[in-house]
């Protein structure tokens, strides 16, 4: 298939899991303003979301200090927020328009018929529309695409780009959620292991729809070793940085297969694979776990790299 | 001025014959249920994401262009008539191409001036003496017609470009199909779907001399913020072919190939829906960000085929329109079978002066403009309007030709207080290759105001079903 047209796809995915990712943030940040204040010198809850999703400088030039409704419309609504909810979706489906061939009907009209609700929704009296209602709607219109390409799309390299960008994405975003509960929203070291460090690493699950999974998977306490261990390294969980790189290695390999051809991007992604493969939570926190998520989200910036030079640039000879 | 219009469906106080089922079809719709079926046939739309974007007009990018449901419909024997007069018209531009980009016999003859050939903004030094596959210049022929009378039709222009449009008349076909199933049951209405597959067979049938075995087809489009960019995404998609940009594109040794994720790909044939300028930047614009650079070797050199061939346009130019019936008797040794509207040049002394005082009834258009900018309806604008407009043709009379505002026939169209007649005109598709094809149909552009004669999309047009019965 023509580059571009992989390009298309590709980032289709991305912003539909971006968009998904910034309405578990707003979830988060609506469940963490419920909890009792933590006191002094803490910066709101709020702004911890801002910084988590990256996106707190262009927030502070718009609108100064952060009040909840302003940061909730800043995440949702804002197109000048390049990773805002209305902003992806908008991106999502301007690809989609690019590649309609490329998609099949059903696929397309998930795309579409969320751009549409979106537009209807910022006709709407801000007043009306409640949070959960709004972070609800993206994960329903997630899903639905979610569900239109998995049923419908031809198991063809298109659908493998679909994936990879999918699989890219997630692995970026579980890594940066992960790193604001751990960096960003306790307020101080002290806090780790109090009732508030738990109640928040709780949050966090929710926020993954993972809760319920969680407590089956491990049952009793709610720590952060088997949080990390959960989020980092369990692959039965569907989000877990192990899961997304697994994946992104299952499509990178049909393409392969497909194309007859090996490119960095499979060396890439091998790598990064065999060291998840081996690691323990142990040696994570004695890396520590912000150090080991930069460092992660680092070379998954590098792997998304070498997909577009391999793949989606054209450049391949 | 009173002015009397051919009702396409009622005439002598009766149903024609192709419009009589409709009749009881209109009578026996509530008024509740058409604005259900109205809202429907919207909603449809949208969700299949036919828009249109209007340049430099702003507003909504997503756009829609209104849709009409009462169909408008041809009897078979109207429509064998239009079909062999496109065809001959189609073949004729064709052979005008092939011979003014060689000898130029019907310049020498004296039939036609050469100045308005070989001084044409549109005649593309770059491809004198290169005949393409087949000699066929335009592939897809774009051919308005207006009508006056139950026999009467009118040529109002050509399109040997890349006429656009073409989508429309397919998605009209299926949410009618969709919406009113019942209606094709009772009517019989020859289908218009195989345009896609005959495009397709068109195209790889101009392959070039070095291509060997299945030609490699693609549409080549501007991008997706050309107003056109659904119906290039629609053809490509039904066609099965890519759809590419400038920048997919690269040329390499004699052939061009395309950027695909297994590496480069030869192409060869190029549906492009771009101009000639931006083509190739070596050849045309060097400011072009669109072009392939090198692409116009490659093609004179028969590596690739480009539909519509460089330089197709002087063959619609406004200013060699007139000629047209004159290249029919030249080529075909044929009488044209369907006719010119008389038009005044306004180039020439005579013509301006005649054009100059009878405004008020013309309509003036500009020789290079299109989509309804820059023209003057002269019975429908004021004092003022005129006067102005008259200035700007003295100050380049060369630019304008002028015709008689045409009484174009009206077809009942769904209008809030219930139906009433509108103006409308005809755009069919003939395809140009190894064979002269014509789907049975067309688009059919309505003018949604009342008593309004322009029918384009960009100034309130809307578009209608175009439906041609079975023999």
């Amino acid at each position: 298939m023509l580059s571009r047209t992989a390009d298309n796809l590709y980032w289709i995915a991305r912003y539909m899991e971006r968009a998904e990712t910034m309405a578990r943030l707003l979830e988060v940040g609506a469940r963490i303003s419920l909890l009792p204040s933590t006191g002094e010198g803490f910066q709101s809850e709020w702004d911890s979301l801002l910084q988590a999703s990256g996106t707190a400088e262009g927030f502070a030039k718009k609108y100064g200090d952060p009040v909840q409704r302003n940061i909730e419309s800043y995440i949702f609504f804002d197109r000048d927020n390049p990773s805002s909810i209305a902003s992806c979706i908008g991106g999502a489906r301007e690809n989609a328009r690019i590649v309609r061939g490329a998609l099949t009907t059903q696929v397309w009209d998930a795309i579409n018929t969320a751009f549409q609700e979106m537009r209807a929704l910022e006709r709407r009296a801000r007043s009306e529309l409640d949070l959960t209602m709004l972070t609800e709607w993206t994960m329903r219109h997630s899903a639905l695409l979610r569900g239109a390409i998995d049923g419908t799309q031809l198991r063809k390299d298109g659908w493998d780009f679909l994936n990879l960008g999918y699989y890219v994405e997630r692995a970026d975003n579980t890594a940066r959620l992960l790193d604001v509960k751990y960096y960003v929203l306790l307020p101080s070291v002290e806090f780790v292991g109090s009732g508030l460090d738990n109640m928040q690493w709780t949050i966090l699950l929710r926020a993954m729809s993972a809760h319920r999974a969680f407590h089956w998977a491990y049952g009793g306490e709610v720590t952060a070793r088997k949080i990390a261990h959960f989020l980092i390294l369990n692959s039965q969980s569907p989000r877990a940085l192990l899961t997304s790189v697994e994946g992104v290695n299952a499509h990178l390999d049909r393409l392969a297969r497909g194309y007859g051809r090996t490119t960095g991007a499979q060396a890439q992604a091998r790598a990064l694979l065999a060291e998840l493969a081996e690691l323990t939570v142990e040696e994570v926190l004695q890396e520590g776990l912000h150090e080991f998520l930069t460092r992660f989200i680092r070379e998954v910036a590098k792997l998304g790299a070498e997909v577009h030079e391999a793949y989606l640039s054209g450049d391949q000879r | 001025m009173a002015q009397t219009y051919f009702n396409e469906m009622y005439h002598n106080g009766r149903a024609r014959e192709p419009y009589q089922q409709l009749e009881n079809w209109t009578q026996a719709m509530p008024a509740e249920f058409r604005s259900l079926k109205q809202a429907e046939a919207e909603a449809l739309f949208r969700r299949i994401g036919i828009t249109f974007a209007v340049y430099g007009e702003g507003g909504d990018p997503d756009r829609l262009i209104p849709f009409d449901m009462f169909p408008r419909v041809f009897s078979n024997a109207e429509w064998t008539r239009l079909e062999r007069g496109i065809k001959q018209r189609a073949r004729a531009l064709n052979a005008f191409l092939v011979d003014v980009y060689g000898r130029g016999e019907i310049v020498r003859t004296g039939r036609i001036p050469g100045r308005l050939v070989y001084q044409n903004e549109a005649y593309e030094k770059a491809v004198v003496g290169f005949v393409p596959p087949r000699g066929v210049y335009s592939h897809i022929v774009g051919i308005d017609l207006v009508r006056t009378g139950p026999d009467d039709f009118f040529v109002l222009e050509d399109n040997c470009r890349t006429p656009s449009g073409v989508s429309y008349m397919l998605e009209n076909r299926e949410i009618m199909m969709r919406m009113f199933p019942t209606l094709f049951r009772e009517n019989r209405i020859q289908p218009v779907d195989s345009y896609p597959t005959i495009l397709r067979r068109t195209l790889a049938s101009v392959a070039p001399a070095k291509c060997t075995g299945e030609p490699t087809v693609v549409v080549l489009t501007p991008g997706h913020f050309n107003s056109a960019y659904y119906e290039h995404s629609f053809l490509s998609d039904m066609m099965g072919v890519e759809l590419v940009e400038g920048q997919d594109l690269f040329v390499e040794g004699e052939f061009v190939y395309m950027r695909t994720t297994e590496g480069p790909k030869k192409v060869d044939v190029i549906y492009r829906r771009i101009d000639d300028a931006f083509i190739d930047p070596l050849c045309f614009r060097p400011d072009s960000m669109l072009g392939i650079p090198g692409l116009m070797d490659v093609y004179r050199s028969g590596g690739v085929s480009i539909c519509s061939a460089p330089g197709a346009g002087v063959a619609d130019d406004k200013a060699i329109y007139t000629y047209v019936p004159e290249m029919i008797r030249f080529y075909l040794g044929e009488e044209p079978i369907l006719h010119n509207v008389q038009t005044w040049q306004c180039g020439k002394a005579d013509d301006l002066k005649y054009v100059l005082e009878n405004l008020g009834e013309l309509v003036v258009k500009e020789v290079h403009g299109s989509g309804g900018y820059g023209m003057l309806v002269g019975p429908k604008s004021t004092k003022a309007q005129i006067e102005a407009f008259a200035e700007r043709i003295k100050a380049n009379p060369g630019n304008y030709i002028a015709q008689p505002t045409l009484a174009l026939s009206t077809v009942p169209t769904f209008v809030n207080e219930g139906v009433a007649p509108r103006h409308v005109d005809l755009r069919p598709y003939c395809l140009v290759g190894e064979r002269i094809e014509l789907v049975p149909g067309g688009l059919t552009r309505v003018a949604l105001t009342d008593g309004s004669l322009v029918v384009n999309s960009s100034q309130g047009g809307g578009v209608k079903d175009t439906w041609v019965l079975a023999g």
